[in-house]
């Protein structure tokens, strides 16, 4: 048990700190694993499956402050089926990716990062509990909800922008 | 066809289309699924600020922009073309509550009777709208993760953080809902 937790200890003061990977990696979940130099126009697949996405979540009304609010009222079966059905899918599909050790359509073998935990995800995850309550909307949805024509809704966007950005001004006093 | 597609879609349809994103997006570039990161790098491109959680290569993620941008254009397509003109239908029980707070509008996909220009210059407005969005910015990065990175993606890949992150935004959601939301709608 000492062993590891020395073992723990030097590997973390080794950790190089500002490398462009680590830095990214430190936090953000959408880690981006390509190492390949794209050009910017072959970023245009991924606008059409954010239309598609978009248009799924105003269509469900997954971006209902309504089906929000039934949701945490137990009032309403809707968001728990989205949200459970869509988990059942994309464990089955890691599970397969990983299985025949599949390739991206660029040729890249898929990577995935494991998570590390650190006290934030309770901290920062009770944070965000309370503003989804408030807001009906996690950050996708407010995306989708902007366009679906509540423009007032830029506001919360912005503002959580603001949030984002204290948070990584402030994030070295944060208990992790 | 199109009137069935006008029709709000069931939870076993969206379910399922929504968690193809996750290998949609792996198959397309080796990329994880993440909408909340799109917040960050916003920072990272418009006020980095010499800060070292902003300063990175955001050339490289700009694939994520272009996401939360087809969401954006998404909901102005459901909107424009495949709108449901009736209603919002909600549990009875809710329209009851909600209606002794003033809210009896079910044709927005948020409450116009809260979430508004007008409504922006009250309390109660500026506590729904810049507040809560504040806490979603401030606590998904916090979290290192929203519903899409670690309740769909994070679970997906079998991460037990992502399962702790994902009960601790349900619990803080229950108390907001259950202990301070009507404190806040009766202002």
């Amino acid at each position: 048990m000492l062993v590891k937790e020395k073992v723990r200890k030097t590997s973390l003061k080794k950790e190089p700190v500002d490398t462009d990977y680590e830095v990214r990696s430190q936090n953000a979940m959408c880690v981006n694993e390509s190492t390949l130099d794209r050009p910017l126009v072959s970023n245009i697949k991924y606008g059409v499956l954010g239309i598609f996405f978009g248009i799924v979540f105003v269509k469900a009304e997954i971006v209902s402050w309504f089906r929000i609010q039934e949701m945490f009222k137990l009032q309403s079966f809707h968001m728990y089926g989205v949200i459970g059905s869509a988990v059942v899918v994309g464990i089955i599909s890691v599970a397969l990716i990983k299985k025949y050790n599949a390739r991206s359509i660029e040729g890249e073998k898929i990577h995935l990062e494991p998570k590390q935990f650190h006290k934030g995800q309770i901290y920062g995850g009770l944070i965000f509990g309370l503003g989804w309550a408030i807001t009906g909307a996690c950050p996708g949805p407010l995306y989708a909800q902007i366009g679906a024509g509540a423009t007032v809704i830029l506001v919360t966007l912005l503002s959580a922008v603001a949030g984002t950005w204290v948070y990584g001004r402030f994030m070295n006093r944060l208990p992790h | 066809m199109l009137e069935w597609l006008k029709q709000p879609w069931p939870w076993y349809v969206a379910g399922p289309l929504i968690g193809l994103t996750v290998p949609a997006l792996l198959l397309l570039g080796n990329k994880t699924f993440g909408i909340s990161s799109s917040l960050r790098h916003i920072c990272a491109i418009c006020i980095p600020a010499k800060i070292p959680f902003f300063r990175y290569d955001w050339k490289k993620e700009t694939w994520n922009l272009f996401f939360v941008g087809g969401i954006l254009l998404g909901g102005i397509v459901a909107a424009q073309w495949l709108a449901n003109p009736a209603p919002v239908l909600v549990h009875p029980q809710l329209a009851e509550e909600l209606a002794a707070y003033g809210v009896t509008d079910y044709n927005g996909i948020v409450p116009r009777d809260l979430f508004s220009w007008q409504e922006l210059f009250t309390l109660r407005g500026f506590i729904l709208i810049v507040v809560g969005g504040f806490m979603v910015g401030f606590g998904t990065r916090y979290a290192g993760g929203c519903t899409s990175g670690h309740a769909i993606m994070g679970l997906s890949n079998l991460q037990w953080p992502s399962l702790v992150a994902t009960c601790c935004f349900m619990i803080g959601g229950f108390v907001m809902t259950w202990l301070i939301l009507p404190h806040i709608l009766q202002l």
